[in-house]
């Protein structure tokens, strides 16, 4: 099934490490098949109490009146939990990092936006007796008109889904409704192609379906903390969030996971820890809250659907000229992380190919849906989606096979990517060529001999003479087809370009920086000389950056004052947000 | 009527880590008397294999054999703080944050034997097995334990280490776009054969094969177990997942797995995958990392094939029979394309 080709790039590598690269077997995995591993949901306390949501059957509704006395009378019922008795009853997952307005309510208070939503949560001493009391809530609901299609959403007039983004887009750089990207002249590139070839494709929401549920308990601990059994896939983002909306200091949470029944993105979003956490602060009991299979279904949060529109300008030697793309995420009714993915589909465009012009408008657009989230290589496994098939209707316009087709476009070493930075460590080519060989797909002998360190960089390591625009401003729909505004020269960068990777170690209370762990094969020949592979020296030396102190004891000195914070304490709810510029989005203040 | 086989290819690469960066890893590494290594992370383990990568890692950079270290995640009071388990971050982020803990703690690790042996701590050597020697002299040797109960006991010393890494996070131009993504890109080509049936539009994956470039490959088998399950994943979503079937129309709503389609144990395909390590200037021993990507090109191959087989293209996935006898019907029968080279994989 897995075949190693070790031959291929062996003079980057050294192939004589003890561990790493061994098949070793997981420590994990014995617990694993004998069903012994303890995830969230296998932690028993006495009391316990479970929480049931009452979600919204409408897609998008006006909430007049929400009456909860029968089902607090209910038999088992413990505490009725409604919008106002959450602390911050609005949230945005990346607020964590400083970006993105709040637009979430943990308990939708005078309005839902998507079937589904959450309303109000039930707190009893069983199941059963939750669910029962659940149907006790009458809500009086004023429904409104919904819409579900991303460019529907757009246009003026459309129902507002969200209030924080009146215009039914995510913002970014508090100017345009959309992330850009530019680079060179598409539409001149256009105007010269022999011929131009614009398809629409669309991806559809998909749902994670894990193994096991969204789910946490949380329970008090002696001391005024809270311990929480979390599936959370970033063990800190769900309790800062939950932090920040149920209002306490970070460390009077304990949260305890790293042990998760498949995540897929998921398990991202935070969705039960914040109502268990509460619970259990307004009860003083153990409370768990975890998502049926129906739950998880429906409004577990899928990936997010996306439209795409791809054109190309092609030459008759099968040269592509130009692309410019227009893409739609489909975020559903809140933010989430859509905003995030917009951005890092911006940065993939277009596709690992070396295109002269290129530009993009990627959208984050709201609608009456489950919101969406994260899912395995969202931003980018749809775009590749549509890329890949627009390559192979490119290849037979072009009249050439589809692999060399790819050869021909494959990015290199050294060629500039739309998004103004030099391509490093690529490795397309290689990938394609051997797919071929174990496939029998016959590549031409100029095709086997391509290689990924040559044929880049030169002309096309530039960042060329560059059309900006300022259309789709914020507000003024009408924008949205202006024309361009100026023409930035070639070779200009406005972003700083990448800082190193920091890494920081200490002891004996010292700072001392340790270096980047930085990858370089031991080379048993200079490295001047022309690489032809031989195995490297069998002793592994794994030259430690750390030097050892001299052999007298050093004198006592205090830690100086602005060393290294204390490593087991990092939590804070607002991860260094203020540290940070403007990244996309608008700025939390 | 009859059945049409197709052959299709895509060819993708993904960035490692989290868009833009800011997305900073702990690690922090101690001994207990025994010389026995801890690992302490706040990492989260999906069923990917965090725990081992890490495990490897550290053992690895550390010298010592892996049945000596342990890996504890994840619990915010002892484990220091990581972004989380997602953007195929884990084995980049993390294993850098660990070799970075894992130095600091072998070069306790080696200056309190150097003590015991009276060497100097840059001659000596560990050998994987347990031991530490001088380098060339393998009979002036202490073992890792006795190195750490004197450290204990003896010497006062905590053989310890701590490690961030964080790549700073970039800004992104509002007019051209232009960013610090990442820093590692890995890289994939696939071919798939389908066969599809003209007369029921159904879709039988016949096989795939794949080639990955995907830097050091930390544990093989736990690299296969990940393109192979995401295979699996990429076919259900070019041929069976939704939950909105006539999308963006939001009827129907699945609430199960009956009501939810994905494939079963008959529509699993023979694959078989060829990795290539193309090792990261900045990832740990070269390592990038295949979580996400192993389910992005088997979309596209997939719907390149289809065409291949019978001429039709569907462009909104998934490709359902539906869609695929609509096209046949619009093209007034299937139009099988050009055969692309031999009989099937190796």
């Amino acid at each position: 099934m897995l075949d190693m080709r070790k031959d291929i790039f062996a003079d980057e590598r050294d192939d004589n490490l003890n561990v790493v690269g061994k098949g070793m077997q997981r420590q994990d995995m014995p617990g694993h098949v004998t069903g012994r591993t303890r995830y969230f949901d296998d932690h028993a306390f006495d009391g316990l109490l479970h929480l049931k949501v009452l979600r919204s059957p409408h897609a998008h509704a006006r909430i007049r009146a929400i009456d909860v006395a029968a089902a607090e009378r209910a038999p088992g019922v413990k505490r009725v939990l409604r919008g106002r008795d959450v602390p911050v009853n609005k949230n945005t997952l990346l607020s964590l990092i400083g970006f993105g307005k709040d637009d979430e309510p943990t308990l939708a208070v005078d309005k839902v936006s998507y079937k589904g939503e959450p309303i109000v949560a039930i707190i009893a001493e069983s199941e059963a007796q939750a669910l029962a009391a659940k149907k006790l809530v009458r809500v009086d609901y004023e429904p409104l008109p919904a819409v579900f299609d991303v460019e529907e959403a757009l246009k003026p007039g459309a129902p507002v889904v969200n209030e924080t983004y009146p215009g039914n887009y995510f913002e970014y750089h508090e100017r345009f409704d959309h992330q850009k990207l530019r680079f060179g002249d598409v539409e001149r590139a256009f105007a010269s192609a022999d011929s131009v070839h614009e398809h629409r494709y669309q991806m559809s929401p998909i749902e994670h379906a894990p193994t096991e549920t969204n789910g946490s308990i949380a329970a008090p601990e002696q001391n005024g903390r809270f311990v929480v059994h979390s599936c959370a896939q970033g063990l800190f983002f769900a309790l800062g969030t939950a932090a920040k909306i149920v209002g306490v200091e970070s460390n009077r949470l304990h949260f305890i996971g790293g042990t998760v029944g498949g995540g897929f993105g998921g398990k991202v979003d935070t969705l039960t820890e914040t109502l268990a956490v509460l619970g259990a602060m307004l009860t003083g009991r153990p409370v768990r809250y975890v998502l049926d299979r129906e739950e998880e279904m429906l409004y577990g949060s899928p990936r997010g659907a996306e439209r795409i529109y791809i054109k190309d300008g092609l030459m008759r030697d099968g040269r592509i000229v130009a692309r410019s793309i227009r893409s739609y995420f489909d975020a559903g009714a809140y933010t989430r992380l859509s905003s995030y993915a917009a951005i890092k589909c911006t940065a993939h465009l277009p596709g690992p190919y070396w295109i002269p012009n290129v530009a993009s408008d990627v959208y984050v657009a709201y609608t009456n849906r489950c919101p969406s989230t994260a899912m395995r290589g969202f931003g980018v496994t749809a775009v590749d989606f549509a890329l890949e098939v627009q390559m192979d209707r490119l290849a037979e316009a072009a009249g050439i096979d589809p692999m060399e087709f790819r050869l021909l476009h494959a990015y290199r070493d050294g060629d500039m990517k739309a998004h103004r930075r030099v391509a490093k460590n690529t490795a397309l080519i290689e990938c394609v060529q051997v797919a071929a060989e174990n496939s029998r797909w016959p590549l031409s002998e100029q095709g086997k001999r391509q290689s990924s360190l040559s044929g880049g960089a030169g002309e096309r390591g530039q960042i060329p003479a560059t059309v900006l625009d300022a259309r789709g401003q914020i507000g003024r729909p009408e924008t949205r087809s202006s024309g361009p505004t100026q023409t930035l020269p070639a070779g200009t960068m406005r972003i700083a370009p990448s800082k190193r990777p920091v890494t920081e170690g200490a002891r004996d209370g010292r700072a001392a920086p340790t270096q980047v762990p930085r990858y370089e094969p031991a080379r048993t020949s200079p490295p001047s000389a022309p690489p032809p592979y031989q195995p490297a020296a069998p002793v592994y030396a794994p030259s430690p950056s750390y030097q050892p102190a001299s052999q007298q004891p050093a004198p006592y000195q205090p830690p100086a004052a602005p060393s290294a914070p204390p490593p087991a304490a990092p939590a804070q709810t607002q991860h260094g947000a203020t540290r940070f510029s403007s990244v996309f989005g608008t700025r939390r203040r | 009527m009859a059945r049409y086989e197709g052959r299709g290819m895509a060819s993708v690469n993904y960035p490692i880590g989290m868009n833009l960066g800011g997305d900073p890893s702990q690690a922090l590494i101690h001994s207990n008397p025994d010389g026995k290594f801890t690992v302490a992370l706040s990492a989260i383990d999906l069923g990917q294999g965090m725990k081992q990568v890490s495990r490897q890692i550290a053992a690895e950079t550390l010298g010592v054999p892996i049945e000596d270290v342990y890996v504890d995640t994840a619990d915010s009071d002892t484990g220091p703080h990581d972004m989380g388990s997602f953007a195929s971050r884990g084995t980049h982020r993390m294993g850098n944050a660990i070799i970075v803990a894992a130095r600091e703690a072998r070069g306790v690790l080696l200056e309190a034997a150097a003590e015991e042996l009276e060497v100097d701590a840059g001659d000596l050597v560990t050998d994987g097995r347990g031991n530490i020697h001088v380098r060339g002299a393998p009979s002036r040797s202490i073992t890792v334990k006795a190195t750490a109960q004197a450290a204990q006991f003896k010497q006062g010393k905590t053989i310890a280490g701590r490690g961030i890494f964080l790549i700073p996070l970039s800004a992104v131009d509002a007019e051209t776009g232009e960013m610090n993504p990442n820093t590692d890109f890995a890289h994939a080509c696939l071919v798939a054969d389908v066969a599809v049936d003209d007369e029921t539009g159904e879709v039988e994956v016949l096989r795939m094969s794949s080639a990955y470039e995907l830097g050091r490959v930390i544990n093989p088998r736990m690299v296969e177990q990940q393109l192979v399950g995401g295979a699996w994943m990429g076919i259900s979503h070019a041929l069976y997942e939704t939950p909105e079937p006539y999308y963006p129309d939001p009827a129907h709503g699945p609430r199960d797995f009956n009501e939810y389609l994905m494939p079963g144990p008959g529509e699993i395909a023979p694959y078989d995958v060829t990795v290539l390590e193309r090792p990261a200037p900045d990832g740990p021993y070269g390592g990038k990392g295949p979580g996400e990507m192993c389910a992005n090109p088997v979309l596209p191959a997939i719907a390149n094939a289809v065409y291949n087989a019978v001429g039709v293209r569907v462009d909104e996935l998934p490709i359902t029979p539906e869609k695929i006898l609509r096209g046949i019907r619009a093209n007034g029968g299937a139009r099988p394309g050009p055969r692309r080279g031999g009989a099937g994989a190796r």
